[in-house]
């Protein structure tokens, strides 16, 4: 297992008319690593991953996925990328086990166990056909198919887009059994954030076509913190604070949700002479909501280095 | 292993901050005992449906303050019970769960006499359970 990325951008960039769909875009996927793709809709997250697998030209910038030039991508590189849809395509007369049959004659590495594996953890019948299943059990078929041919890298866009907590949770325990294989990398775009706690070693987080965080879950986690201030009367004005992303005032507190906060920031704020100051951890969800609030338009954590106070 | 390990997604508390915290409390509440054995990683990551390597920091962490040892092929094992929190951390952080325990026993109209009643008699029940010591 070498550490070249399995996924490398570099300015990597898409217009569609003159609005930029990706803009810029620097990304590195380390090998056999969990990768969550976050952001809200609309933020490039499938234009970005559709030129990764050649399926968009770029307008410009690089790319490179196991080591190819996406703009080139050979067949027998596509071979050993899984790519796993938000639009699950299937040919609806077809039954289960047909639809084994027909996409296993496109792979020479077809493995039919992780296909049954797959089917029997969503409990899908091998007769049914595929217009009469329910969207869990759809996507738990495009799974196997996607499985199946046992890819090293699996990229999946919303893999969990529309489906009920049951059909979630079987996906979810999929992706963690695919993770025994140490060389296998998996690369997923997500809303579902409770999914990425569970699964993620890295994050990288879009908005409107820019990369604004990119580094371990742990990091983030770690870099964004709620700071309270308690006053004894109406809280100050505040000064400017490097690194804050949202401010909640209340009659005589403030709550402040930071970036990087660290001494000087601190010190700035016991000039306000609080009564107390607390510093708490938040939930990634809240951490990410207020990153992609309003307030930040700038990018503050772009890589583990950066992210050390 | 006579502990289930829960976690919460969506909580301020990291996912292998809160495995490592219940495996600490319960080596500190007598439930874990020097020599039992607690799940592999792989396994407990299967089990509460984590990424392993999360199982594995918590792991690594406990290690790292000498309450568990991976032996080789035979898996993880509880090895010192020791006090988790120094008594002053301690008291620091016992004091906000007793005043929530007062006030709410306060808000259901509860006497003194039958709170420090129960108090006692909770007390005696671990000390059955060879628990607390």
């Amino acid at each position: 297992m070498s550490d070249q990325p399995i996924i490398r951008t570099r300015g990597l960039t898409r217009y569609f008319a003159k609005k930029p769909a990706v803009y810029e875009l620097d990304l590195d996927v380390p090998p056999g690593s969990v990768f969550a793709f976050l952001g809200r809709n609309g933020s490039g997250k499938t234009t970005t991953i559709r030129m990764l697998l050649g399926l968009l030209q770029p307008t410009r910038g690089q790319g490179q996925i196991l080591g190819y030039d996406i703009r080139a991508l050979p067949p027998e590189a596509r071979a050993r990328i899984g790519y796993l849809t938000e639009e699950h395509q299937l040919y609806r007369w077809m039954t289960v086990r047909e639809c084994g049959d027909f996409q296993s004659r496109f792979f020479p590495r077809w493995n039919n166990k992780i296909f049954r594996g797959v089917i029997s953890h969503f409990a899908l019948k091998d007769g049914a056909r595929v217009k009469e299943l329910s969207r869990g059990e759809r996507a738990g078929l495009c799974l196997a198919l996607t499985l199946a041919p046992d890819p090293e890298l699996l990229i999946l866009d919303d893999p969990t887009l529309g489906l009920d907590p049951v059909a979630r949770r079987s996906l979810v325990e999929s992706m963690i059994y695919l993770t025994r294989r140490a060389d296998r990398t998996i690369f997923f775009s997500s809303h579902q954030l409770a999914d990425v706690e569970r699964v993620a070693d890295y994050i990288a987080v879009l908005d409107k076509s820019v990369l604004r965080a990119s580094c371990s879950l742990e990091t983030f986690r770690n870099s964004v913190k709620d700071v309270r201030l308690r006053f004894s009367g109406a809280p100050p004005a505040l000064p400017e604070i490097p690194g804050l992303l949202q401010a909640f005032r209340s009659e005589s507190e403030l709550r402040l949700i930071c970036v990087h906060y660290n001494q000087p920031a601190e010190q700035k704020l016991r000039a306000l002479a609080p009564t107390s100051i607390e510093t708490a951890p938040i939930s990634l969800e809240d951490a990410l909501i207020s990153y992609l609030g309003e307030r930040g338009e700038k990018s503050f954590i772009l890589s583990e280095a950066e992210a050390q106070p | 292993m006579n502990v289930r390990i829960a976690i919460s997604t969506g909580s301020p508390t990291p996912i292998y901050r809160q495995i490592a915290e219940q495996v600490r409390m319960a080596i500190a509440t007598g439930k874990l005992r020097i020599g039992d054995q607690l799940p592999s990683v792989r396994a407990l990551a299967e089990d509460l449906v984590l990424n392993p390597n999360t199982v594995a920091r918590a792991y690594t962490d406990l290690t790292r303050d000498g309450l568990i040892e991976s032996r080789s092929g035979r898996g993880v094992f509880i090895i010192r019970k020791r006090k988790v929190f120094t008594r002053e951390e301690g008291r620091r952080r016992l004091e906000p769960l007793l005043d929530a325990l007062i006030g709410e026993a306060m808000a259901m109209d509860f006497t003194r006499e039958e709170l420090h009643d129960l108090f006692q008699k909770k007390l005696s029940h671990w000390k059955h359970e060879g628990g607390a010591s």
